[in-house]
Order: structure tokens, then C-alpha cells, then sequence
């Protein structure tokens, strides 16, 4: 069992430009490519975006393996997406065989279809890559501030998000202790059929629950204990502020979108 | 003595090839004789948890051995499965682990996993309740609705009632009250002298190790520095301090006396050798 292995989140500390960037420019940052890559219509328009990311992921430090690996979980919803829009896109049909035809135009979508999916993963690897979940909630919560005077409990689910992300490591943990003392009782949790395998996984649920239970109850007394009484008059120990630099990139990212647009309107 | 469980060169290396790679056991020569009662200590993070994880065969060695009665344990799927049998392990906070509807059934999950029959499991449910001094109006009850130190008593019995031939307890008295503490050694005795089983006790306190166990093994930094009779291990009350483990305060208070001149045995570490040393001093005194 390797569920120590498992990274989530992926957050590697740094000190590059792009991890000292306010969390709430990076999420604007991140939204703003992907406009410009819903925007880009042909090779002239992803090559720039190729370029923009490449530069980013060379600033931030990440190497080329750290992105391959986050690609693993997706790369057959690319392969599905590249093999649908290869197989049904109408136009010029250029291969036949049986019920199966393959078009220019489909050819075309698909490369187009798989760069957008790899560039969009990409650029959403390197906001949680040079983010720590902490700093993430904390600018989702101040971006989605305006939201609080239609009543939504934007603080509230920010608290959610954050506890849900800090509990997960420790969650995995105890996951893999208990699992190695049912072990030690020889349980068996990887062979058998279907429904011995669901039975084997009772011994571990069971005292998962449990523990669960126990930590969001001590958790919630603590926080009492702290004096938290949701999000009204609190103070941060951490006050994000945007820089300067934050506002030029701000600017730069909306140059980007108008740039994409330019080439757009000229079929580029 | 004849070695019951042996590691050779055996190391371990948490997420080879990632930026996490940590060696936690670097090329470690432990052995277990049968019989004897083991003390392992070391601080947090000193690679004490991984080395007993290895012996029961939960972890895999990165690089070198584990020979369980002289045959190396991951020979085959069955043979580590077996020896998970044969080497008990017991966990910190075993109580957690607790899952069944009765305190029976929990302690008769290890034995029936071993495909023993009925009248066999029974008999050793009840045989491994009453070692850890849980009565048997206490078996049909929810593990749930028994207090801290009991539980801890049952996730216990779960591990003794495989019968193990080597019972190894992480911490087994953490967060435990003195009497309870007491009690659990008490058990723990109990079941080696009956069953002339291999006990292997991981403390990081050298206060309960000093006086409970034969032979002492010091994990530091993923290696064994030193191992011997605690008698021996106190001799290196510096080093020790240095690891942050720190001898038994009698022994600190000895090797005090002798820095200051005194001429006096400083390799004590309980009360009754300690009044033996000072008598004996005096004596020599008297003598002289």
C-alpha cells in the first residue's frame, strides 16, 4: 500500500515570482487565460499561449516531469475527446473504413481539442503548484466577497473548503494506519471477488468514521475554544495585498485576451 | 540463544526518486532471540516504527533481508502472509482500530482470518480476554461503550489471541493512567512467560524500558547504535543525551555523584539497584 505516495494539491513551496503573487491575481490570471484560450481559433493563437505558459512554467520552476505526472489522471478523457472529434466532425472525408470516417476538419479539431485540454490542465497545475490550498481559499473567499450582499455564505464555505484540504493528508494518514493494523490481523484488502473485497473494506470504514467524527468534534470545540464565531469582524494574520506587480500582470493577462482577440478577427 | 526474527542489511527508503526521498533504515542488523524480552527505543522519526513494520512483513525492504525462524518472510505471498500470524504487532492508540459490534467478535476477527475453527477461536478469545483481565460479562458488549483503558485492553487481546510467537507493542501505555500502565506491563509479562513468547517493547520512555525488559536496542538516525543489557546501553549516558534520549534519572543522578568524585557504580537505573550501590559504597568507605 502506497497511499503515502498519493500528492494532492500538488503545492510545492518556492519563492519564485509567481508563488509571491497575490493568490486572488493568479486565480484572475488563470481565468483570463482561459478566455483567451477559448478565444484562440488557430495555430498562430495557440502558439502564443504555448509560449506565455512555457515562459510562466520556466519562471515558477516547474519541471516539465512535475506537469507530465499531474497529465496522468487525465489523459484518457484527452484520448476520448482527440478520438470523438477525430471520428465526428462532417466535412472532407479523406479515410473510410466500414462505418468509420475520418475528415480534415476532424483531424484539425482534435489536435486543436487536445492542445486546449493540455493547456488548460497546464495552467490550472501551476496555480496549485505555486499556491498553497491555504492562500487559494483565502483569495476565492476575498474575490467572491461581493457575493456576501446576495447572501451567500461565501466565508462559511471558504472555512468548508479550507478544513476539507487540511484534513485530507491527515485523513490519508490514519487511512494507512489502520489499514496496517487490520493487515497485521490478517485482513486482506487486494484479493478476492467483488463483494469479499467491499466486505474486507468494513474493518477500515468503520474506525475511519469514527475518527472522523471524533476530529470534527474536537476540531469544533477547539475552534469555540478560540472564540470563532464565523467570519463577521475577523482579522488575518495574513493581509493580502496587491503590489504592483500584481496589477501589471493583471494588465499584461488582459492584454493577452485583447491580443487573442486581435488574431481572431484576422482567422489567425 | 536461538534468534527468533533477524534483519540483514535491511533498508528502507520512503519515495525513492521523488524530492521527498528520506532513508528512514540504512543497512540495520537487528535480531530477536526467542524467549527474551526487547526494549527498542528512539526518539520520533528515528526509523523505530519502520523497523518494526518490516518484521511483521507490512512494509517491503527497499534493500536487504527479514528471516523469520531462519526463512526470509517475503519468500512467498503465503509466507508473509503466515509470519503476519507468527509476529504479532500492536499499534499506538490500538483502540482505533476497533471495529466489531461485540468485544468478542473483534478479538475473534485476527483468529478467524487465520481460518482456525470454531472451538479453537473461541477458546482463544476467551483465553486472550482473560490475559488482559477483561471478564467475560465484558465480551458481549459494544467495544464503544468501554472506557479508554479498556479498549485499549481489547485491541490487545485482538493481537494475543493469534498467539503469536513474537508480540511486538508500539507504546502500548501511552495516555494510560499509572495503575493502568502497571496493569498492561503486568499483561504483557503474563503472556511471554506462558507462552515463552519473543516481546518486543518500543518506548521512547527509558524510565518503563529500564525496568521492564532483558536487553535494550537503540534506533537513531535509521541505525542501531547501541544495544546490550540496559546496564550496558547507560554506559553511554552522554551519547544518549546527544540523541535525545536521556538515561533514567537514577542513572543521571549517578553518573552525577561519580563527576563529582565519588567512588561509586554508576551503571544503576532502579531504586533497588541504586539503595545496592550506595550501600556498597558506604561499605568500601567504612572499610577504608
Amino acid at each position: 500500500m502506497a497511499l503515502r505516495d498519493i500528492t494532492l494539491g500538488q503545492y510545492f513551496p518556492g519563492r519564485t515570482i509567481l508563488h509571491r503573487m497575490d493568490p486572488r491575481t493568479k486565480l484572475l490570471l488563470t481565468i483570463l487565460y482561459i478566455t483567451a484560450l477559448f478565444l484562440a481559433r488557430w495555430v498562430v493563437s495557440y502558439a502564443v499561449l504555448i509560449v506565455v505558459l512555457a515562459v510562466m512554467a520556466a519562471v515558477s520552476k516547474v519541471g516539465l516531469k512535475a506537469i507530465v505526472r499531474g497529465m496522468k489522471p487525465v489523459v484518457v478523457i484527452i484520448l476520448i475527446t482527440a478520438l470523438l472529434n477525430l471520428f465526428y466532425t462532417p466535412g472532407r472525408e479523406i479515410w473510410r473504413w466500414g462505418f468509420l470516417h475520418i475528415t480534415a476538419e476532424g483531424v484539425q479539431t482534435a489536435i486543436f481539442m487536445v492542445f486546449r485540454i493540455l493547456l488548460l490542465i497546464t495552467c490550472t497545475f501551476l496555480l496549485t503548484y505555486t499556491t498553497s490550498p491555504i492562500l487559494l481559499t483565502d483569495g476565492l473567499e476575498r474575490l467572491l466577497g461581493p457575493l456576501k450582499k446576495i447572501r451567500v455564505p461565501v466565508h462559511e464555505l471558504a472555512m468548508i473548503m479550507s478544513i476539507a484540504l487540511r484534513f485530507i493528508p491527515t485523513l490519508i494518514e490514519e487511512t494507512d494506519k489502520i489499514m496496517s493494523a487490520q493487515t497485521a490481523r490478517g485482513a486482506d484488502f487486494d484479493s478476492g471477488n467483488l463483494i469479499q473485497r467491499a466486505k474486507a473494506l468494513i474493518p477500515l470504514l468503520v474506525p475511519l468514521f469514527i475518527s472522523a467524527f471524533r476530529r470534527a468534534d474536537e476540531l469544533a470545540v477547539a475552534m469555540e475554544c478560540r472564540c470563532y464565531h464565523g467570519g463577521e469582524g475577523r482579522t488575518r494574520l495574513r493581509v493580502l495585498k496587491f503590489q504592483f506587480f500584481d496589477c501589471l500582470a493583471l494588465f499584461l493577462g488582459a492584454a493577452l485576451v485583447a491580443l487573442i482577440v486581435a488574431l481572431r478577427r484576422f482567422g489567425l | 540463544m536461538e534468534p527468533i526474527i533477524q534483519t540483514q542489511k535491511l533498508s528502507h527508503i520512503y519515495s525513492a526518486g521523488t524530492p521527498f526521498e528520506r532513508g528512514a533504515l540504512v543497512e540495520v542488523d537487528f535480531t530477536a532471540y526467542r524467549g527474551e524480552y526487547l526494549g527498542l527505543i528512539g526518539r520520533t522519526g528515528s526509523g523505530k516504527s519502520t523497523l518494526i513494520q518490516h518484521l511483521n512483513g507490512l512494509l517491503k525492504p527497499t534493500g536487504g533481508k527479514v528471516l523469520f525462524e531462519g526463512k526470509d518472510i517475503w519468500a512467498n505471498k503465503e509466507t508473509t502472509r503466515q509470519t503476519r500470524f507468527q509476529v504479532g504487532l500492536v499499534f499506538q492508540y490500538p483502540e482505533y482500530q476497533l471495529f466489531e459490534e461485540t468485544v468478542y467478535r473483534d478479538i475473534a476477527f485476527g483468529p478467524k482470518n487465520m481460518g482456525l475453527d470454531g472451538d479453537e477461536i473461541d477458546r482463544r478469545v476467551r483465553q486472550a480476554a482473560r490475559f488482559v483481565g477483561l471478564g467475560d460479562d465484558m465480551l458481549q458488549q459494544s467495544p464503544f461503550a468501554l472506557s479508554g483503558g479498556q479498549k485499549r485492553r481489547v485491541a490487545i487481546a485482538g493481537v494475543i489471541a493469534m498467539e503469536p510467537k513474537v508480540l511486538i507493542l508500539d507504546e502500548p501505555t501511552a495516555g494510560l493512567d499509572p495503575v493502568g500502565v502497571e496493569q498492561i506491563l503486568g499483561n504483557i509479562r503474563d503472556y511471554q512467560q506462558a507462552h515463552n513468547a519473543t516481546i518486543i517493547l518500543v518506548s521512547h520512555s527509558m524510565e518503563e524500558v529500564a525496568r521492564t525488559v532483558d536487553r535494550l536496542v537503540v534506533v537513531h538516525d535509521g541505525h542501531i547504535p547501541f544495544q546490550g543489557t540496559p546496564r550496558e546501553v547507560f554506559q553511554h549516558g552522554g551519547s544518549l543525551e546527544d540523541m535525545g534520549l536521556g538515561v533514567p534519572q537514577m542513572t543521571r543522578v549517578f553518573h552525577r555523584l561519580r563527576a563529582m568524585g565519588v567512588d561509586i557504580d554508576p551503571s544503576v537505573y532502579t531504586v533497588s539497584q541504586a539503595k545496592e550501590a550506595v550501600l556498597n559504597a558506604l561499605a568500601k568507605k567504612g572499610a577504608v
